[in-house]
């Protein structure tokens, strides 16, 4: 064993403790250019990451900066930094620490760029923004290894290739960088080596013990689930009662939605008033660090959460894990239980409260899961070229860079391994003139040429460049407020609060508040009374099921439903006498009127994205056809279509044909590329969404990224930002093979007219993510509303 | 496409699903807010290279607009283009459509705040027009009586079973007429703001732009 200093391992012995086995290899290890480290949260992931750091500054003095840590969540650096302190004050070991993320004050950001400290614990975005500075150079120096941690989730999204560009560019400035990864368990460790290592460098994969399986089952209630509904609202006696009989009970949920309606719920039955909480992503974030602290402190018995809580904040004592909801993914359901017993040597504990009947039998298919070990994976392309795109104004915004050069470095990064020049060049066109056919711009150009090495034009855009850094895309958010000089709330959706009229009322934070009206890009509110929320509250995030859950769930219909309660056995029964039972040979298809319109409900059990891709496609038959759809949603087994005329015959639209027919030419048209484009403009940086001087309130200025697509279309298909849509989109298209499949399986497509919602689509009329349909239906939707509006004013 | 037909000040207009105003007793079109060369202005201060398109986009729907019409006079409402010097870049082959387009027809740019000085390209130019009874200008004045303006690009959302419908419109009242832009790079400014709420009278009406335009009470 590589031999701590002295201070250290007297610290550790005088806890009485013991390295793990794989923290004392992570040491042995500690040259090597790349490692990544799987195991299960509690293991002592983090301390077995920083080992070598503590040690090699614990040795002897070290001048600047020695070790970066990134972690996907503000709240984890914070975390970490309180937890490092420990050992450093209390071993006196002379090492600095310090965390900078979006919250970090301008002073002592300030500080940090002229004086490092040792250890840096910071985000993928504030990362970005260092490299940035013309002073990176002087900021990196000394920098010896970098920390990654929970790189399993930042390796499914963009901020992963974000990341690993940024690391390239920081290898470049401080040769032999030593890199290490952690990540929870994982399906594919092999890929998510190749994605950290520097290329063409090995990273070897170290495994921790897996520790005692994990304990988990179905809450047991003495209230049936309801037939559908998110709420689980009848469960919360039951929920009290767990709570009661823990010390910390983490509560969480899919969507933010959905916490907040079973957080007001909780409360009105708190008849003891345990101290209970609520954080997620759309507090404020006074609000969230407030629940953060009395957590740590050991404040409070329960905390009502989603995905903010997801990743491996140390939460002390939480030994009981509520599931609300099924879990989507069974990946991350086991990192949530790992939240319970956070000691490696203890099971963790945790309990699935399913909402309603459906996902009675999702938890039974998750729990089956969960006891095979079985993981379910994402599987990603390479690297995304509009994060390439900020890449490159990034790196103009620090220093003129040679394209060559560049080029080498970015290859460098797992994800673009596989990059080509040509790819890369077209990057570097569109950021330097925009890459339009038409050359507007010569004069005008982004980027320049000058002596071999790319500049800004105007060297004042590099700060347009550095406050739209960030690949994270929320849709566009608007603040919550009490009206007059109140306290912010959080933020809704502005698609939500398009739909607000005063007097609305809704919940935040765990109230009920009362819509006032839009001032200044802020939704104004007030306190109400009220006890019933009329509307439910923001999206928030949805989650996909996987496709292996998907398929374990078709199974269990059909098998035995031994594992399923009375209740939900009884549900099955029923959707099988009101309808019929989904079938691996048949396509279910059912149809009826609902709240004043029609419905079409198909069964394919083909996964989200073939489901939206079938909704897609569907509706633009319908539109061709005149039956006037209005607009659709998936899920992982079903999409449910809404629109005004009811489809008796649904076999017509299921001609493979017809559905092939102009897939491509149509698609460019739907509301799915638009939001595709959107956010892939707003990263590779044709969108700004901020510039200097903030947004003021409904400025005509603005206009919609549909114009720009629309435009784009026309006028310039084949555009990069259109390529990179089409590619980004059809990677969910590419789905649509199971569909096909499925549909040439299928003796026959019978539709199933029924007089009312049936046991099986009822849940889906609460699902977010819902697909607008533009076409004859909207008109006819205004010209009814209009005319009724201009008859109710007594104008017509 | 069909429009809204409606009187102001005794004389009988059109409001058109594109946005365009027509009045067939002068056999005159009206389009507002145009923001021609709003792409050009936006990189040459430093901001991004939206692509390239707005200016024959716009010019593309106005030759059709003239073509369905067949109005022999276009009154161009102010901010037809995004800067003096925005209207001087135009390509060779824009400026030679707006002279196609005005061959023929009497045409009059109404000057706006984005430009308020003349352009080099043909046709009248002037700060307001009256052309009784109505009179046309950039921005509304409350003074005013069969007022035509534009200036605020108006939009107004309509919500129906559980969708949202949001759209540029023409907001009209006994007094006056505010004109929803023409041009295809511009937002708008939601109906129930306090300079709109303001402005119009409390019956006024708020019409859709669309493929069939329709009145209904100015969402306030």
């Amino acid at each position: 064993m590589t031999d701590l200093p002295a201070p250290l391992s007297g610290w550790i012995a005088a806890r009485g403790w013991e390295l793990h086995p794989h923290q004392r290899t992570m040491l042995e290890r500690a040259g090597a250019p790349a490692t990544l480290l799987i195991a299960p949260t509690g293991g002592g992931k983090t301390l077995a990451g920083f080992l070598p750091t503590l040690a090699e500054l614990a040795d002897g003095p070290h001048e600047g900066l020695h070790t970066l840590y990134i972690s996907p969540l503000k709240a984890l650096a914070a975390d970490i930094k309180r937890n490092l302190r420990a050992p450093v004050e209390e071993a006196e070991l002379p090492i600095r620490i310090e965390d900078r993320t979006g919250d970090t004050k301008p002073t002592a950001r300030k500080r940090q760029r002229a004086d490092p400290p040792h250890i840096l614990l910071t985000t993928p975005e504030s990362l970005a923004l260092l490299i940035s500075y013309p002073d990176a150079p002087h900021i990196f120096r000394g920098l010896r290894r970098v920390v990654v941690d929970e790189i399993h989730a930042l390796r499914a999204s963009k901020r992963g290739d974000q990341l690993m560009l940024a690391l390239s560019r920081l290898e470049a400035l401080c040769p032999g960088l030593r890199r290490v990864g952690l990540s929870a368990t994982v399906q594919d460790p092999a890929e998510i080596a190749a994605y950290l290592a520097p290329q063409p460098e090995p990273c070897e994969v170290l495994h921790a013990d897996p520790g005692p399986p994990p304990q988990v089952s179905m809450l047991e209630t003495e209230e049936a689930p309801p037939w559908s509904g998110g709420g689980a609202a009848y469960a919360i006696p039951a929920v009290l009662e767990e709570v009661k009989r823990h010390k910390t009970t983490l509560i969480f949920h899919n969507t933010r939605a959905q916490a907040e309606i079973f957080f007001h719920n909780l409360w009105l039955a708190n008849d003891e008033a345990l101290p209970i909480g609520i954080h997620h992503g759309s507090l404020a974030r006074e609000q969230r660090e407030k629940v953060e602290a009395a957590m740590a402190a050991g404040g409070l018995r329960a905390v009502v959460c989603t995905g903010s809580l997801d990743l491996g904040i140390d939460w002390g004592d939480v030994d009981l894990v509520i599931q609300i909801g099924a879990p989507k993914n069974v990946a991350r359901l086991v990192q949530r239980i790992g939240r319970a017993e956070h000691r490696y040597d203890a099971p963790s504990k945790a309990l699935l409260v399913p909402a309603n009947r459906w996902e009675v039998i999702e938890c039974r298919a998750a729990l089956e899961a969960v006891a095979e070990g079985e993981l379910d994976g994402e599987p990603r392309a390479g690297g995304a070229l509009d994060v390439l795109c900020q890449h490159m104004l990034i790196c103009a915004a620090s220093a003129p860079f040679e394209a060559s050069a560049l080029f080498e470095e970015v290859r460098r990064a797992g994800p673009y391994r596989g990059l080509t020049r040509a790819a890369f060049d077209d990057c570097l066109d569109f950021v330097a003139t925009g890459g339009y056919a038409f050359r507007a711009y010569d004069k005008w150009q982004r980027l320049m040429e000058r002596g071999g090495l790319w500049q800004l034009r105007d060297p004042r855009a590099a700060q347009r460049i550095r406050m739209n850094i960030g690949t994270i895309q929320d849709s566009d958010l608007l603040k919550v407020r009490m009206r007059g000089r109140g306290p912010a709330l959080g933020e809704v959706e502005e698609a939500f609060a398009a739909t607000l009229t005063p007097g609305d009322t809704f919940l935040i934070g765990g109230r009920i508040v009362r819509y006032e009206g839009l001032r200044d890009m802020t939704v104004e509110v007030s306190r109400t009374a009220s006890r019933k929320p009329k509307i439910a509250v923001f999206g928030g995030t949805k989650f996909a099921t996987s496709l292996e859950l998907s398929q374990r769930v078709l199974r269990l219909l059909h098998g035995a439903h031994d594992g399923l309660p009375g209740h939900t056995a009884d549900w099955i029964a029923l959707q099988a006498e009101v309808s019929e039972l989904p079938e691996a040979g048949k396509l279910l298809v059912e149809s009826f009127p609902h709240d004043g319109r029609e419905h079409l409900c198909i069964y394919g059990f083909a996964g989200r994205n073939a489901q939206q891709t079938l909704g897609l496609l569907l509706t633009k038959r319908m539109e061709e056809t005149g039956l006037a759809p209005l607009g659709f949603v998936a899920t992982d087994h079903a999409t449910l279509i809404w629109g005004l005329d009811p489809v008796m015959d649904a076999a017509p639209l299921f001609e493979l044909e017809g559905l092939r027919h102009g897939l491509e030419t149509w698609l460019a048209g739907n509301a799915v590329m638009k939001r595709t484009f959107r956010g892939i403009a707003t990263i590779a940086g044709l969108i700004e969404r901020n510039t200097p001087g903030a947004r003021k309130s409904g400025r005509q200025a603005t206009f919609s990224s549909d114009i720009l697509y629309d435009t784009l279309l026309k006028y310039e298909p084949d555009h990069l930002l259109m390529r990179i849509t089409r590619a980004q989109a059809m990677r969910g298209l590419v789905d649509f093979s199971r569909i096909e499949a499925r549909l040439m399986a299928v003796s026959g497509i019978e539709t199933r007219r029924l007089a009312r919602v049936s046991p099986f689509a009822a849940p889906l009329f609460l699902e977010v993510g819902k697909v607008p349909v533009e076409g004859a239906a909207e008109e006819r939707l205004l010209a009814q509303e209009t005319e009724r509006l201009m008859q109710a004013a007594g104008l017509a | 496409m069909q429009g809204y037909s409606f009187t102001l000040a005794g004389a009988e207009l059109v409001a058109r699903g594109s946005g365009a105003l027509f009045w067939p007793a002068e056999s005159l079109l009206c389009v507002s807010d145009l923001h021609l060369g709003k792409s050009e202005r936006i990189a040459r201060r430093g901001g991004s290279a939206l692509p390239p398109y707005e200016t024959r986009e716009t010019l593309s729907r106005l030759d059709a607009e003239l073509e369905a019409t067949g109005a022999r006079t276009v009154i161009c409402l102010g901010d037809s283009f995004d800067d003096s010097a925005a209207a001087e870049a135009l390509s060779a082959e824009d400026k030679l459509w707006v002279g196609r387009l005005q061959a023929g027809r009497r045409w009059v740019w109404i000057e706006g705040n984005h430009d308020p000085g003349p352009v080099d390209l043909g046709g009248a130019h002037l700060a307001a027009l009256p052309l009784s009874p109505l009179t046309f200008s950039h921005i509304a004045d409350p003074a005013r009586f069969g007022e035509v303006s534009g200036h605020y690009h108006p939009k107004a959302t309509l919500k129906s079973r559980g969708r949202a419908v949001t759209r540029a419109c023409f907001l009209i009242d006994s007094d006056r007429l505010i004109m929803p832009a023409f041009g295809t790079y511009t937002g708008g400014l939601r109906s129930h703001h306090e300079t709109l709420s303001s402005l119009m009278r409390p019956e006024a009406l708020a019409v859709l732009t669309g493929p069939e335009p329709s009145p209904m009470p100015m969402p306030r």
